[in-house]
């Protein structure tokens, strides 16, 4: 795949690997979505339905029943705090409030600088390792509420 | 009983995620092998090894396989579809197998592909496992270089291919017809069976539906024989699980253990036990969908038939341990909004009755419930059961009203003493959960018009 290739050529070329084009709509979902700053816009549903010969609205509609899809902006980063049970009994929510404080965030919201997106999320996956924090698709596992300063400035600082 | 290393075996060692040194420990001589021999004598050894699904519903995988109709038979293609698509809360074992052991893993896709005489298999990879996809995908770079996947497996005559297709964070994807759908490029709602995907399936054809570390036991039934794997374990729970430990114990992590081993052996002796001195108050064994067992029952054995005995299941292998800082109705209400969350919503009894499970269980924290309300929470769970297309209503009513039965007078106290008896102490006050959070969120974003 070259950078230089269109996102409905690379959608044509993902959907080839399935029998049926429509198998392809996740995939083409992910790749609209990073191409647009980590959410979908309404255009992003008219590219991906011309791709794959279905209209926007179907478009949506499957975007919308999954939890890693955004419809609307989001941070140029993203950290997501697990507070499902085996996470919450290792003190998930004083790391999500340690992270609300330094963000000057609740969760659900973006920094004021737009920054910065905090939201929890239901179980990760790394619940022996709780707290589980997912910081732009990697998982940092365990996160105590005194990392959580760190992870911060990193953000700030990095790219 | 205790630790038992076979699907991880030599994985402390070895970087197995590199095919050269997962050959040097006997890797795909079990494909090899499987592809030397009739298919039905493959199926046959996976019936000898009576090995049930380890996703969570524990069918045996070799009956399963047996549903399917046989190659020459079938005028339509037949699938593969592996569940990947961990996501029962407390559960991370399949993680641990992808990214220690993922060549272990592809060998039994590759085998079980074979065996049901597939020609197209697909990974469904939860969405959020982004380190796990990058593993599978580059051990499947490596087996396709090697040729044990692609054009003429081996020199067998026979093809595979393997796509990775990636989920995008929802939990009802891992329950099969949800899956399927959810392939199928529309939201993951489950489907009413039968038929059954053995029959129809993936695009309406014959699919065999397996989880990750179901497959990865294939190589090594293979290797040893169906009747040699067979006497691992205990009666109808043959073989080993890895189990995933968390929650309020030392070592939390994943352990591969014979079948029967004892959840005080798990907890206990390889766990470390409950941390800050504090008491063991119960044990969720197999996932949150689960009933709830108390610490007197701590000695348990990891089995199917034992934790049925004892009124619960063994579900994902998944064992949360809870200490006495946790108040059980946050615990319950933690539990009804994951699943409030992840209801499909084409289910009234579940998409209605997980909400309804919520805003009692609310009422019930914080003091505001009467008396009838708590019959009305059980009987919510009553009319959720068994009346849903898929599992996730049970998974919500299970669990909850298991935790009313076995802790009922801590129940009974919020409502006598007007709130919770924990006060600020328990160790889940105040968490926030994903609905919380959209909630909040939807409030903030409707606009209430201010007189002039």
């Amino acid at each position: 795949m070259s950078a230089a290739s269109t996102l409905y050529d690379r959608i044509r070329e993902v959907a080839a690997q399935y029998p049926e084009s429509r198998s392809a709509v996740l995939p083409a979902l992910r790749l609209a979505q990073e191409e647009n700053g980590g959410w979908l816009p309404p255009e992003a549903f008219r590219e991906v339905g011309d791709a794959l010969e279905l209209t926007p609205a179907y478009c949506k509609a499957v975007a919308s029943f999954y939890d890693m899809f955004h419809l609307a902006p989001v941070g140029r980063h993203m950290v997501e705090v697990c507070t499902n049970v085996s996470c919450a009994l290792v003190g998930a929510q004083q790391v999500l409030e340690a992270f609300e404080r330094e963000l000057d965030a609740q969760a659900g919201e973006t920094t004021a600088d737009g920054e910065i997106t905090l939201r929890t999320v239901e179980c990760a996956g790394g619940c022996g390792w709780g707290t589980v924090v997912v910081v732009d698709h990697r998982y940092r596992e365990p996160v105590q509420p005194a990392d959580v300063p760190g992870i911060v400035r990193e953000l700030r600082s990095g790219a | 009983m205790a630790l038992r290393k076979l699907l991880l075996a030599h994985a402390d060692e070895r970087d197995l995620t590199k095919l050269a040194e997962y050959e040097t420990v006997g890797g795909y001589e079990s494909l090899r092998r499987a592809l030397g021999m009739e298919r039905q004598a493959v199926l046959d050894e996976l019936l000898a090894a009576d090995v049930r699904g380890r996703g969570g519903a524990g069918f045996p995988m070799g009956r399963k396989a047996s549903f399917l109709p046989k190659p020459e038979d079938s005028s339509k293609r037949i699938y593969l579809v592996v569940n990947a698509d961990e996501s029962e809360p407390g559960t991370f074992k399949d993680r641990e197998i992808m990214l220690r052991v993922p060549h272990l893993f592809l060998e039994g896709v590759f085998i079980a592909a074979n065996t049901i005489g597939s020609n197209l298999a697909f990974i469904y990879l939860r969405g959020e496992y982004l380190r796990e996809y990058e593993v599978v995908v580059a051990a499947l770079e490596e087996a396709r270089e090697a040729g044990y996947v692609g054009k003429d497996v081996l020199g067998s005559g026979w093809d595979l291919a393997v796509v990775v297709h990636r989920g995008a964070g929802a939990y009802i994807c891992g329950e099969e017809t949800g899956l399927l759908e959810s392939l199928e490029g529309r939201r993951g709602q489950p489907r009413t069976k039968p038929p059954f995907p053995a029959i129809s399936g993936l695009y309406a054809s014959p699919t065999l539906i397996n989880n990750v570390e179901t497959l990865a036991t294939v190589p090594k039934i293979v290797q040893m024989g169906g009747e040699a794997y067979a006497r691992l374990g205990v009666e109808h729970s043959a073989g080993t699980r890895v189990f995933s430990l968390s929650g309020n114990v030392v070592n939390g992590g994943n352990y591969e253990l014979e079948l029967g081993t004892s959840l005080r052996e798990l907890i206990y002796d390889l766990g470390g036990g409950i941390p800050d001195g504090r008491e063991l108050k119960a044990i969720i064994p197999g996932g949150s969908s689960v009933p709830v067992l108390t610490a007197a029952e701590v000695d348990t054995p990891l089995d199917f038939d034992s934790m049925a005995a004892a009124g619960t299941m063994l579900g994902s292998g998944a064992v949360i341990v809870i200490d006495d800082r946790c108040c059980m109705v946050q615990l319950g209400l933690r539990v009804a909004q994951f699943y409030m969350h992840e209801s499909c919503g084409k289910c009234t009894p579940c998409r209605e009755g997980t909400r309804w499970m919520v805003q009692l269980l609310h009422k019930i924290e914080e003091g505001d419930a009467t008396q009838g309300e708590l019959d009305v929470l059980l009987d919510v769970c009553d009319r959720i059961l068994g009346n849903c297309l898929c599992p996730l209503g049970d998974a919500a009513a299970m669990p909850v009203a298991s935790y009313v039965a076995r802790f009922r007078e801590e129940y009974q106290r919020h409502i006598d003493e007007g709130g919770c008896p924990f006060g600020d102490e328990s160790s889940l006050k105040g968490v926030l959960a994903p609905v919380d959070q959209h909630h909040a969120r939807l409030r903030a974003e409707i606009e209430v018009p201010t007189g002039p």
